[in-house]
């Protein structure tokens, strides 16, 4: 193998350095990147500056033109999302989704607990530009230390004259209020965010009527944005849309955090130019992954956060960019992607994930909290050696009361099979219940033969153990 | 007999004052709950109903969809254990049955002197650093089954820095009486803020 290149950061465990440009992690090198000393020292609060300077409309166009597709998972494009508030309703919100929970995904918590002050003033230029008269930012509650370095943040900024009354003596004025979940992982979606900031049990909302920006907290304009999103503002408000969209391409530009975890040799978090990189770059490339753990061969990988349908090598040449991923059958997703070396017993790795769907199903709609849990334990029992032939039909027969029609996956040139496009139908309220479905549909797309082998008996042992009761 | 300790009320009442809607306090004095007792008591769900104008049946609504609350005592050290794909595919199963017998419990089980309880739990977003697991909501990262068991010892005998359960963030935030632009409850407020009116493309 050639030699790695790229640095590993102690202080900032699974993140590596390398040569990409740094729009958010440019701060992450220094061991007090947390700090206000730091942060006034390395551009900090610069952009708000700038912004303040403008007028709120002036900095929304700069945020349009960036084309800043949002992280949280949609990839929407925040600036036109910002744009749906409805006019002359106010007052308007923000609220920060910070509450980083997808399977695979890691890099909302380094960015909340090694550069708070980066979101912070993100979030500060949100309000500015859109006209927000509260922020509530939402950090998921397993994250003790993240609350610690952002509550620290808020009170240093705060005393700084950056977030309050009269920020920086300007007539822009704004609270930022640190508030915290306490375990449930389809809060993450933005109206199940905003039901759980309103005391609520955090059951996501019907959309329609439901869009935050029209329909909120509280009834009003909301604007929910992911920390990733938010943390670009001051890159882009202090260098210019154009300086980021010559990064990248022009439907993805700028830069995009990506975590790689699984079967490689060197998992890592990495900033990658969005839109050029491609999966093989990450996996095998000599400044990211290296190649697959022992020189094995890769089986699988998981593209986009454990909700996206699986990839093999023969897709390994699609670059991070939506419009190529999604008709090869999945999505670019939370920036996560996991990877199955050929050791990996693929039900068994199939169920790691369908388990946990199932298990964070709110229960609202019945296809998901029905159909969740007997596609675990029908999986289950399969993994198990109990499985029958006919538990594999009833694992599609059950995914299709989730899912009608055809579900998204990947070609399969050596088996004739070819790719279904992004997205896919539902008869559920959120994307939980299609999410338990993925992982069975494309591993037994993609390999059957595992799953007859299981069922008739005569597979090899399973590698991996998966927790009965969590 | 009030729940919430003098200075914990006084902490209530400005978690309360910084959100348009007293009941949005509810998980966060939730967790201040935990904090004081280290598990949500009937008399904690009580009062807090009536810190926020609602009734304890909605705050046990709300508390009991949200994993972390606790309706019976746990261990002074909460241990999850991650047992989510990228964890799986990294060695969880093997941690969780090492750590079940170096415990004496089974997940979901505390150790009958109070110091433990082990879990297994869900991705907790350290996946390149997998198997990983909390204690108390803070992280380990590429656990062995030798430094599981170096952290038990560590913890039973007070050797590190982890606060007991209940106990999140150890940094509160507080806004400064004078710089703070205090809530705009949706009712109150019909005009744009100021900023977005006085500047009339002037700046
Ligand atoms: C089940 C579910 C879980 C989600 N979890 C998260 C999350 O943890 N963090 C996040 O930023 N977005 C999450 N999202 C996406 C949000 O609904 C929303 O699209 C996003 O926060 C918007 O921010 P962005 O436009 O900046 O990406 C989730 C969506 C679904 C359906
Ligand atoms: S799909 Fe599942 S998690 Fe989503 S709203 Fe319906 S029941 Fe709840
Ligand atoms: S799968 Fe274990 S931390 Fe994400």
């Amino acid at each position: 193998m050639n030699e790695m290149t790229g640095t590993p950061i102690p202080h900032a465990p699974g993140f590596i350095a390398n040569e990409t440009p740094r729009i958010v992690t440019s701060r992450f090198d220094y061991e007090d990147s947390h700090t206000l000393t730091r942060y006034e020292a390395t551009g900090g609060y610069e952009g708000l500056k700038k912004a303040l300077q403008r007028t709120p409309e002036e900095v929304h166009n700069e945020v349009r033109d960036a084309t800043l597709l949002g992280r949280g998972g949609a990839g929407f494009p925040a600036g036109v999302k910002w744009g749906f508030c409805p006019p002359e309703v106010w007052p308007r919100y923000l609220v920060v989704n910070g509450d980083e929970s997808e399977p695979g995904t890691y890099k909302d918590r380094l960015l909340m607990e090694l550069d708070p002050h980066q979101l912070i003033e993100g979030c500060l230029i949100a309000c500015y530009a859109v006209g927000l008269s509260q922020c509530f930012l939402y950090i998921r509650g397993e994250m003790a230390v993240a609350q610690e370095r952002v509550a620290q943040a808020l009170n240093d900024a705060y005393a700084a004259g950056y977030i309050g009354k009269n920020i920086q003596d300007s007539d822009f004025s704004v609270d930022i209020v640190l508030h915290w979940g306490a375990g449930a992982y389809v809060v993450g979606e933005e109206t199940a965010l905003i039901e759980s900031l309103e005391g609520n049990r955090g059951m996501p909302r019907l959309k329609p009527p439901y869009f935050p920006a029209s329909i909120g907290l509280y009834g009003q304009p909301t604007i929910v944005n992911n920390v990733e999103t938010l943390s670009n503002l001051p890159w882009i408000l202090e260098h210019g849309a154009e300086a980021f969209t010559s990064i990248g391409t022009e439907s993805s530009p700028g830069t995009r955090m990506v975590a790689v975890s699984g079967h490689v040799k060197r998992p890592g978090v990495y900033e990658i130019v969005n839109g050029t990189t491609t999966f093989r770059d990450l996996l095998y490339g000599s400044d990211m992954c290296g190649g697959i753990r022992d020189d094995n061969q890769l089986k699988a990988f998981v593209p986009g956060g454990g909700s996206a349908p699986w990839f093999t090598a023969d897709q390994l040449d699609l670059p991070f960019e939506a419009s190529q991923v999604g008709p090869q059958g999945s999505m670019l997703g939370s920036g996560a992607i996991m990877v199955m070396d050929e050791t990996t017993d693929i039900p068994a790795a199939a169920l790691t994930l369908t388990k946990f769907y199932a298990h964070e199903s709110c229960g609202k709609c019945v296809p998901c909290r029905e159909g969740g849990t007997w596609l675990e334990q029908i999986l289950r029992r399969v993994v198990e050696g109990r499985g029958t032939a006919r538990d594999l039909e009833l694992l599609i027969e059950v995914g299709e009361t989730i899912c009608p029609g055809d579900f998204p996956h990947a070609a399969v040139p050596s088996k004739g099979i070819e790719a279904v496009p992004f997205p896919y139908r539902m008869t559920t309220i959120c994307f939980v219940g299609p999410s338990a479905f993925a992982p069975i549909h494309s591993a037994l797309t993609l390999f059957r033969e595992e799953f007859e082998a299981k069922v008739a008996g005569n597979d090899h042992p399973t590698m991996i153990e998966v927790a009965v009761d969590v | 007999m009030k729940f919430f300790t003098d200075e914990n009320s006084e902490l209530a009442q400005e978690i309360i004052e910084r959100y348009p809607k007293s009941r949005s306090a509810m998980i966060p004095l939730l967790h201040l709950a935990q904090e004081q007792e280290g598990w949500i008591t009937d008399e904690a769900m009580a009062e807090i109903a009536e810190l926020v104008g609602t009734t304890s049946a909605e705050v046990l609504g709300t508390c009991s969809f949200y994993e972390m609350f606790k309706r019976k005592p746990v261990g002074k050290y909460v241990i999850n254990i991650c047992t989510t794909m990228s964890c799986a595919l990294m060695g969880a199963g093997d941690l969780m049955k090492h750590a079940e017998s170096r415990l004496g419990v089974k997940s979901g089980g505390s150790t009958s002197d109070g110091m433990f309880t082990l879990e297994g739990a869900e991705c907790q977003a350290a996946c390149t650093e997998a198997p990983c697991l909390q204690v108390n909501y803070r992280h380990q990262y590429r656990v062995t089954a030798d430094q599981f068991d170096q952290l038990i010892e560590e913890l039973a005998s007070s050797d590190h820095d982890v606060p007991r359960h209940g106990v999140l963030s150890r940094i509160r935030q507080h806004i400064p009486e004078d710089r703070f632009v205090r809530p705009t409850p949706p009712d109150e407020v019909v005009s744009a803020p100021i900023w977005m009116v006085t500047d009339g493309g002037e700046k």
